[in-house]
């Protein structure tokens, strides 16, 4: 399994049944594919679709007529029991708390929660879009992202270097080494992958990793 | 009153320096017939006021670098690099919101709202020059109104009233861009004849739009 599918499926073990989700794009599209059977959920996308389906490849083409996207704007399908409704009751859902868990990427993590993900310093402005609703106000937020940044410096940080999406939401964030829980300003470090030690996630990492018991740190699955 | 006008008389509404709010989602519920001719049209000076920028390689993205457009009040244009390009060059004037609030404050405008408190972008770059408010120990920022001059809509079916229906994810900002500009044009796929539909299913009401095009998007 590559990396990017590893981290998706751990994520997937996060998600509870039935739970309400928006992914974001890159490695949290991914996590549709590593459901236990068990596990359904209901996909968000921000254009008001509720209950996003399989992806209709053949459906690609803009202007042809086919509306039922997701945040892409990728044709997908409607699932049994979806439903689309407007921009406003969109972003109800998510800044309303009725979204019980968002998957994003990241650009730099801090040990309070603060989440950088929507502009990086020196490049293009792109604008949030819906990034900063999401990571204010969904109830369970998951980072997935690599462990570090294509320079090799650690994602998750001291203190935030890269403009603030949204202050104290990160619950969660996994990566091909770990899976991290940040609350009340510390970091725990909860799973390692297969063959990784505690020495090289804290060696990637650039906050100090708390460990209540070593015996209590989990296995990710592959 | 007749709403059911033609595109060259819908046209002659927008002028240079029109604030035209445009709803869709990326291509999605856009009134391609209208962005079409605006961008083949000698208007300048124009602000758009969409969620997103587009994408290069159709009429919406193509028209908001274009340079008939001198402002853009969007919340991602990640997918269309010539426009972040255009802002970094001084040439495109953005004014990024999140999506969220974005939505919030064009339906403030419609709804008679003095604006919009939200939790969203505080203490972020897009909450600057922002009041905050502290509501019962939570700060919220505060989002000012945004109206339009016209808005150009898109819908599935209309009656000769202008009430409308939308397909799936059409429908985004139309039913809040209807209450917040001045003037209001639905671009639609077909008029249906009134007794022919059960007005339950009406999701946005005739009242708000003024004049109905039928879509003709072949030209």
């Amino acid at each position: 399994m590559d990396t990017r599918n590893f981290i998706a499926k751990n994520v997937a073990t996060l998600i509870q049944n039935n739970e309400i989700v928006n992914l974001g794009i890159g490695i949290p599209t991914l996590v549709v594919n590593h459901l236990p059977a068990d596990v359904q959920m209901i996909i968000h996308a921000e254009c008001g679709t509720i209950g996003c389906g399989k992806i209709l490849d053949n459906q690609g083409g803009r202007y042809n007529g086919y509306n039922i996207v997701d945040a892409t704007g990728t044709a997908v399908e409607l699932i049994q029991g979806g439903c689309v409704v407007d921009s406003a009751m969109s972003f109800g859902i998510i800044r309303g708390g009725h979204l019980t868990c968002s998957v994003l990427g990241a650009m730099q993590v801090d040990e309070q929660g603060n989440l950088a993900n929507w502009n990086a310093p020196n490049q293009r402005i792109t604008g949030a879009g819906g990034a900063m609703d999401l990571a204010v106000g969904s109830r369970k937020l998951i980072i997935a992202t690599k462990h570090t940044s294509k320079n090799d410096e650690p994602k998750i940080v001291k203190n935030l270097t890269m403009p603030l999406t949204a202050a104290g939401v990160v619950d969660y964030v996994v990566t091909e080494l770990a899976i991290i829980r940040i609350k009340n300003g510390r970091v725990y470090l909860e799973a390692l992958a297969p063959g990784i030690t505690v020495e090289e996630v804290q060696a990637k990492t650039g906050a100090e990793l708390v460990i209540p018991n070593l015996n209590s740190i989990k296995n990710m699955i592959e | 009153m007749d709403k059911i006008i033609s595109y060259d008389q819908a046209m002659t509404f927008i002028k240079n320096g029109s604030r035209i709010m445009l709803s869709g989602f990326g291509d999605i519920g856009v009134a391609l017939g209208f962005v079409k001719r605006i961008l083949s049209s000698d208007l300048h000076d124009l602000t758009i006021i969409d969620n997103d920028g587009g994408y290069p390689d159709e009429p919406k993205g193509q028209l908001i670098i274009s340079g008939k457009v001198s402002k853009l009040i969007t919340t991602f244009i990640g997918l269309n690099p010539e426009a972040s390009k255009l802002y970094h060059a001084g040439e495109l004037n953005i004014e990024f919101i999140p999506q969220g609030t974005f939505v919030e404050a064009v339906r403030a405008a419609g709804y008679g709202l003095g604006g919009v408190l939200t939790k969203t972008g505080l203490g972020t770059m897009l909450g600057e020059g922002r009041q905050t408010v502290n509501i019962d120990g939570d700060y919220y920022l505060i989002e000012k109104p945004i109206k339009g001059d016209i808005a150009l809509i898109r819908a599935k079916q209309s009656d000769k009233f202008g009430n409308l229906i939308f397909d799936y994810c059409e429908r985004n900002y139309a039913p809040y861009m209807a209450m917040a500009a001045d003037l209001v044009i639905a671009e639609v796929k077909e008029i249906v004849n009134p007794e022919e539909w059960d007005p339950n299913n009406i999701m946005v009401p005739g009242i708000f739009i003024d004049y109905i095009v039928v879509e003709q998007n072949k030209k």
